[in-house]
């Protein structure tokens, strides 16, 4: 067989590893050499270690070999956000304060990737802690978008996106409390699924928002986001909050198309603030839909315009709580000081950045005595109201089409200034997050600047299979999925 | 102080009614800890019994142990409070070193039980202690303060303890008085013991009680300002530390001064609870619902199958004895102590047939042993069975109960059964005619003095030859043949 391209798919790769056609160290140094190339651009990794990763493959190859079966993503490189443990490897979150810290145990998600043979590979840049939409907030080093390295990638998990984007990684790994996955996935024109809440253990993945956060696939194809989200989706024991209704996507469901499915349109979502050139992908994305056979519904999300309002209560107070961990007394970060109190502030002052700060304060505010009922309490209300909506929608549909970003990619530091205009960027994607739903990011086409444009499918809870399924008969159609950013086709000096 | 001022001071309590409420907390004896499964043994090296989860680690998550929640359910049920179809767990939000994650997994307005009651004993009557709520919640770890080098404090934190089960038992305040404040303590820990939940060592910390204490005057149905002591460890503490906050705040309204309200902490070294710094207690605790948890769902069966499995209660057990056994109901009280001791006494008397006998035997010989070299009853030697026979033995006069206590030193000593015992060291009774005339005629004949005496008229005399006559069968003579006997002999011609 053909030596590895990263150009193929996770599933092509997969295939022909598992199969014993190809070897799992050369498609790791196909990935490696792509990234070494342009990794050092893009600020994707915060950790990658291209010894130990061929290493690794080895030892699938070797695991082939002994005859052990190994699963659909056999010696596929997985990248991982560095908000995800994975044992003896650095674990940062992007935050000075966990900046030599390793994690000691693997994640679930890790655990099952081993189990099915894929190769772990780098750890991605992030936000720190998953907190942004930019990437602008890792303590280490922003992201680049890989379409135009003046834009950011998106956020929070803008290294896992723009990797996938950039063919340095098939797959990659990403976290969505607001956004996180979908916002990025749609920066980077690849495919970002924030799977139903509940249907993939949280266990090993740092909390920032434990009632919001998922772990997510990132790839450059409806079937590819399937494959990973298969191996990482199921009940876990080690998380009270996964769920055993979860369901294995159909890889040939997929092929189905999109022929008498019901999508319905929150009109009231596509107003003010929305991109006419991100308004016009989406009105060609629902007349295709009718083209081929679906049908297209009104629905309504009243609630939905309270969403970020919500979300910025319940996710801060979360976080503040989430984060108390991180006190200089038994790991990380460390700031000697006078007596114990001065340690606690001498070694969050520094180890934080301000986003994080701020929303530490803001959670902790909400929490108040005094406050709690009228902000914690309240937005929980109101939570509860968007996810009814969504019930609600859910239930003359089989999924809502809608936006994923109100603009395309912005300029790098554009927003790092205004945390409203930040925040304001999440406000298509934070309503599934709040509802707990499924909410699938694909490539929908691109801006006449050459910029790609997301859309969003939302879904019934457990129900991922429907949003691929839409995604997947699109790329049949649209080659947005398919184009690559210049800098992956780059070819070695 | 003068005499005066002490009377005045006793003057100034008579006045005065104290209010207390207890919360308690008791360590729930499962084998894993609440959220993980790392061990709860006591006494390990630091830190050597944690994970992960216990050190607060990035991406760790709680799961619940089933036990425990069946455990805390079971007090509930116990002391008949209301289980919460639903309950909710909750963050209580601080940083302090021996809390890793910064926050303390607990109930807060959602508990699993509420309300329920205790009786305790109040002079010579039984009092309800209302409870407020029983809930569950992880215990904290522990900090140590070496002795440093000079001039450096050193902490070190062990968190071995950090994620045992404790359930939080709170009372109203019902409690009037120390002493109904320990009673209440020592029944609520003898029924967590016979629901075998809780092992009850104090001295381990697996019982712990704060005290919210006020005074109000005689009369009043206004409660005073409170004031809560923490660390109360023992139930000497309990009663010492509330006896001395009732005073000090009896002194202060006394004096013209007001109680402010204030966390104190009991320091058992000097004998005074001190106020806490207000840094301490300054506390916003923040809660809100743990994110990591699920509400905890409870279905009627569940609760009904946890209520099938509660074994018989202090006072169900004390009861019962006095109707099948016709004991006083004091003896009832001392002989449920604890389950074994009761479970002890019934096996002694299914032996002898002998309840009073035997409760008599238990509450007096047995404790004293017991008490003397500090024994519980699984470790006091003498067997059940072997005290039964030994109780039917004195009930139907086969020896007397001077032998018994003889043969009872004996049993303590050695393993073997009473009647080997008897026979090994010679304390069968002698009640055979000939052998006790013979007995008589030897103590007669040793003593002509008292012999000629009594025959001159001196009855007395009679009750020196028995003891000498007992004296010398080494009380194994039985009493009434025995003066028979001597009578005989003494009535012959000489």
């Amino acid at each position: 067989m053909s030596k590895a391209s990263v150009q193929e798919s996770a599933e092509s790769l997969g295939r022909s590893v598992g199969a014993g056609e190809r070897s799992a160290v050369d498609v790791a140094r196909a990935f490696l050499a792509q990234a070494s190339r342009t990794a050092p651009r893009l600020g994707t990794y915060l950790h990658l270690e291209p010894e130990s990763i061929v290493a690794a493959a080895t030892e699938i190859d070797a695991r082939r070999k002994r005859g052990e079966t190994l699963g659909a993503l056999a010696g596929v490189p997985v990248a991982v956000k560095d908000n995800i443990c994975v044992r003896g490897v650095p674990l940062t979150c992007g935050s000075r304060i966990l900046e030599r810290f390793r994690a000691p145990y693997d994640a679930h998600v890790i655990g099952r990737l081993r189990a099915a043979g894929a190769l772990l590979y780098g750890k991605t840049n992030c936000d720190e802690f998953a907190m942004g939409s930019s990437t602008e907030n890792s303590a280490y080093q922003p992201s680049r978008n890989p379409w135009d390295l003046a834009r950011v990638p998106g956020g929070s998990s803008g290294g896992s996106a723009a990797t996938v984007a950039a063919r340095e990684a098939p797959l990659a790994l990403g976290s969505d409390t607001g956004g996180s996955v979908r916002q990025p996935a749609a920066f980077c024109g690849v495919v970002g699924l924030k799977p139903t809440y509940g249907a993939v253990s949280r266990y090993g993945l740092v909390a920032f928002a434990s009632s919001l956060d998922q772990i997510g696939p990132l790839a450059t194809s409806a079937r590819d986001a399937a494959l990973l989200f298969n191996a990482i989706s199921g009940p876990d024991e080690r998380d009270m909050t996964s769920r055993p209704e979860t369901r294995q996507v159909s890889m040939e469901n997929l092929e189905r198309g999109v022929r008498g499915l019901k999508i319905g349109i929150a009109r009231e979502l596509l107003g003010e603030g929305l991109d006419p050139e991100i308004h016009a992908c989406f009105d060609s994305v629902s007349k295709w839909l009718v083209a081929e056979g679906g049908s297209v519904v009104d629905v309504k999300l009243p609630h939905a315009r309270y969403a970020i309002a919500t979300y910025y209560l319940i996710a801060p107070a979360e976080a503040s709580s989430n984060l108390a961990r991180y006190d200089g007394v038994r790991y990380g970060l460390r700031v000697p000081a006078g007596d114990l109190r001065e340690m606690y502030e001498a070694t969050r002052g520094r180890g934080f950045g301000r986003e994080v700060k701020r929303r530490i304060l803001l959670g902790t505010y909400a929490l108040s005595a005094g406050y709690y009922d009228a902000y914690y309490l309240r937005a929980q209300k109101v939570r509860t109201l968007i996810r009814r909506d969504f019930e609600d929608a859910s239930r003359e549909t089989d999924a809502l089409l809608m936006p994923v970003t109100p603009t395309p990619p912005f300029a790098l530091g554009e927003k790092s200034e205004d945390p409203m205009a930040m925040y304001l960027n999440d406000i298509y994607s934070i309503p599934a997050s709040l509802a707990g739903v499924p909410a699938l990011s694909f490539p929908a086409g691109f801006t006449k600047g050459g910029l790609p444009i997301g859309l969003q499918l939302t879904g019934k809870p457990f129900d991922e299979e429907t949003l691929l399924r839409i995604a997947r008969a699109w790329e049949s159609k649209s080659d947005a999925a398919r184009r690559l950013p210049p800098i992956a086709l780059e070819k070695a000096a | 102080m003068s005499a005066t001022a002490a009377v005045s001071a006793e003057t100034a309590r008579e006045g005065y009614e104290p209010v207390i409420g207890l919360e308690v907390h008791a360590q729930l004896k499962t084998r894993t800890k609440i959220f993980c499964g790392c061990s709860t043994r006591f006494g390990a090296p630091p830190n050597t019994q944690v994970c992960p989860l216990c050190l607060g680690l990035p991406g760790v998550l709680p799961t619940l142990n089933a036990r425990a929640v069946d455990f805390a359910a079971m007090v509930g049920l116990a002391v008949g409070a209301e289980i919460a179809g639903r309950s909710v767990f909750a963050r209580k939000n601080y940083f302090y070193p021996d809390l890793p994650k910064g926050y303390q997994i607990s109930q807060y307005d959602r508990p699993l039980c509420v309300g329920g009651s205790l009786a305790i004993r109040s002079g010579d009557s039984w009092k309800t202690i209302r409870l407020v709520r029983i809930h569950l919640e992880e215990d904290a770890g522990k900090s140590l303060h070496p002795e440093g080098r000079e001039g450096v404090d050193t902490t070190r934190v062990d968190l071995n303890r950090a994620g045992v089960p404790l359930i939080e038992i709170v009372s109203e305040p019902d409690l009037r008085s120390g002493a109904e404040a320990t009673d209440y303590m020592a029944r609520l820990r003898q029924l967590l013991v016979y629901l075998d939940v809780c092992d009850g060592n104090m001295e381990e910390g697996s019982l712990r009680c704060d005290a919210n204490v006020s005074v109000r005057k005689k009369g009043s149905t206004q409660l005073g300002t409170k004031t809560e002591i923490k660390n109360l460890n023992s139930f000497r503490f309990v009663d010492r530390a509330i006896a001395f906050e009732i005073d000090r705040q009896i002194g202060l309204l006394e004096s013209g001064g007001r109680v402010v309200q204030e966390t104190l902490l009991w320091s058992s070294e000097r004998g005074v609870a001190e106020a806490m710094r207000s840094k301490e207690e300054a506390h916003d605790y923040r809660y809100f619902p743990e994110p990591d948890l699920l509400p905890l769902d409870l279905s009627r069966e569940w609760i009904e199958a946890v209520r099938g499995r509660i074994p018989e209660l202090p006072h169900q057990l004390r009861e019962r004895l006095v109707r099948e056994h016709k004991i006083p109901e004091y003896d009832a009280e001392v002989l449920t102590d604890t389950r074994s001791l009761a479970s002890y006494y019934e096996e002694v008397v299914a032996r002898s047939g002998q309840p009073k006998l035997a409760s008599n035997w238990i509450m007096t010989e047995v404790n004293a042993v017991r008490n003397k070299n500090g024994l519980t009853i699984e470790e006091f030697p003498v067997r059940a069975d072997r005290l039964g026979d030994m109780v039917r033995m004195v009930g139907d006069g086969t020896i007397s109960g001077k032998i018994a206590k003889q043969l009872f030193e004996l049993m303590v000593q050695d393993p073997a059964g009473p009647a080997e015992l008897i026979e090994r060291h010679g304390l069968m009774p002698i009640d055979d005619d000939a052998a006790l005339r013979a007995l008589a005629k030897e103590v007669i004949s040793a003593h002509p003095g008292p012999v000629a005496d009594f025959r001159a008229g001196k009855e007395k005399t009679f009750a020196f030859l028995v003891g000498q006559a007992m004296k010398q069968s080494r009380g194994r003579a039985h009493p009434e043949k025995l003066q028979q006997a001597l009578r005989a002999v003494l009535a012959e011609k000489p």
